[in-house]
């Protein structure tokens, strides 16, 4: 498929290096300020290589973008709420020009989820959006696979950053601030932490899940969130003393999204370490299926992004 | 005394002798709060029939499941019994065992599992019960997955 990639941060910039690998070609890209187009494909090295440089990516505009020969939009703009604009107008214009768009983008599917569901019924272009919850492990194709009405809730580990520390604070009886900063040296963790570590993160994908269990009407004002700020290491030196440890975990059902830090029995599947993830899906027929895997990142997201494309061409 | 319990595998709670009310016969009245099946409390009750002690007077309070909660905050260190005494008198729950641990950098800062024992009904009825007691001290609460609710 031809590309055309909103976002060239870790995720965007990874799925244009990583095109090729999976027959498709980037014609377009742009980050906030420039963008670059070319119908029979961009050189993605030379491309990102310039914008390493502080260079423009090219000289093309955002109309540009749009007006190009593309298949599929890549949204990887940086995740905004309420309003979740600028991506979700950017979904817009190419729905409405019938093309496919892939979001990993997560503030439009949580935000503003019916009206999407709207413009793309409209549409002869697909939407989808594997790489807004869990990074690598396929968990909205899961449940599309089985069918969202027979899956009961979703309930799980969605935070890679809040889960390293978490791990970090009990394997070393290290402080929340304390490994919050090296978390932050490491890059786990961004400068302003309060996305990951106060839940928000979580339950935004949560909002989304629900709102693909419930055909809609979930926002984040909606889900009932509590961070791990206050998590002490004496706490889980405690927990740990009888068999447990605590991880904040994000729960989606019909009813709503509830996030929270949790008691955990340390033998159980949800007690995963570092930044890994982690959800079951509670099936009416199937019992309870367990996903783990990379839930964050440069290549999980953009490997979810590919399985996105990939089901647009079966 | 206490060794029909012990060895009738019951968990004794607590034990009171009542010296202010001693019996015309100049006998101390004791009262002993335990936990058991009800299996165990009759072969208890038949030892100590057995021993010539005279069970004067029995009540149960019955108790189906059981919940650990953690509890995080500055009541953990100045208010402990204060929180275990209102969740005791609640009803619902009884708390059963509780452990504390507090921090070395700053004593102030303590957290407490308690493992609670709770009365046939709802469990997520008792989860809401004891979370809206502890918030009117100003602690975190969590509790296990299996409660149904993440929280």
């Amino acid at each position: 498929m031809k590309l055309a990639i909103l976002g060239v941060g870790n995720v965007g910039k990874t799925v244009a290096q990583l095109s090729g690998e999976y027959g498709h070609s980037v014609v377009a890209m742009a980050d906030s300020k420039n963008a670059i187009v070319n119908p029979k494909g961009i050189d993605v090295g030379v491309a990102l290589e310039q914008k390493s440089n502080q260079m423009p990516l090219g000289d093309a505009s955002l109309e540009d973008v749009f007006d190009s020969n593309y298949d599929a939009l890549i949204e990887a703009t940086p995740t905004t709420l309420k309003s979740a604009e600028p991506a979700f107008s950017h979904i817009k214009m190419a729905l409405e020009a019938d093309r496919h768009v892939v979001l990993a983008n997560k503030g439009p599917a949580a935000e503003r989820f019916e009206e999407l569901q709207s413009i793309a019924d409209g549409s002869k272009g697909t939407l989808r959006f594997e790489a807004t919850v869990g990074g690598a492990i396929p968990i909205l194709s899961t449940i599309e696979d089985i069918n969202p009405k027979t899956v009961t809730s979703v309930k799980g580990i969605l935070n890679g950053t809040s889960n390293f520390i978490l791990t970090r604070m009990a394997a070393k009886n290290l402080s929340y601030s304390h490994v919050l900063s090296e978390a932050q040296e490491l890059g786990v963790a961004e400068a302003d932490p309060i996305f990951d570590v106060g839940g928000i993160d979580t339950a935004l994908k949560c909002v989304i899940i629900s709102n693909i269990l419930s055909g809609g009407g979930f926002r984040l004002s909606d889900a009932e969130v509590e961070g791990i700020q206050h998590i002490s290491n004496h706490a889980l030196n405690l927990a740990d003393k009888s068999g447990l440890t605590i991880r904040l975990i994000g729960e989606a059902t019909r009813e709503g999204v509830n996030v929270a830090p949790v008691l955990v029995p340390k033998t159980e599947d949800l007690a995963v370490e570092g930044t890994q993830n982690i959800v079951r899906i509670v099936t009416e027929h199937g019992g309870i299926l367990s996903l783990a895997g990379s839930g964050a990142g440069g290549g999980p997201t953009a490997s979810a992004i590919f399985l996105d494309l990939q089901r647009l061409i079966v | 005394m206490l060794e029909p319990i012990s060895s009738s595998g019951g968990n004794l709670l607590s034990i009171f002798h009542e010296r202010g009310d001693i019996t015309p016969r100049g006998e101390i009245p004791v009262e002993i709060d335990l936990e058991c099946s009800p299996d165990q409390f009759e072969s208890i009750l038949s030892t100590y029939s057995d021993l010539d002690i005279h069970v004067t007077q029995t009540g149960e309070e019955l108790y189906e499941g059981e919940l650990i909660v953690l509890l995080i905050g500055d009541a953990i260190s100045n208010n402990l019994s204060s929180v275990i005494a209102s969740i005791d008198a609640s009803g619902s729950v009884a708390v059963i065992e509780s452990s504390v641990n507090r921090s070395i950098e700053s004593p102030t800062e303590a957290s407490s599992i308690l493992r609670l024992a709770i009365k046939e009904g709802d469990q997520i009825q008792a989860v809401d019960s004891v979370r809206s007691i502890v918030s009117g001290y100003d602690l975190h609460f969590m509790t296990t997955t299996d409660n149904g609710v993440p929280q």
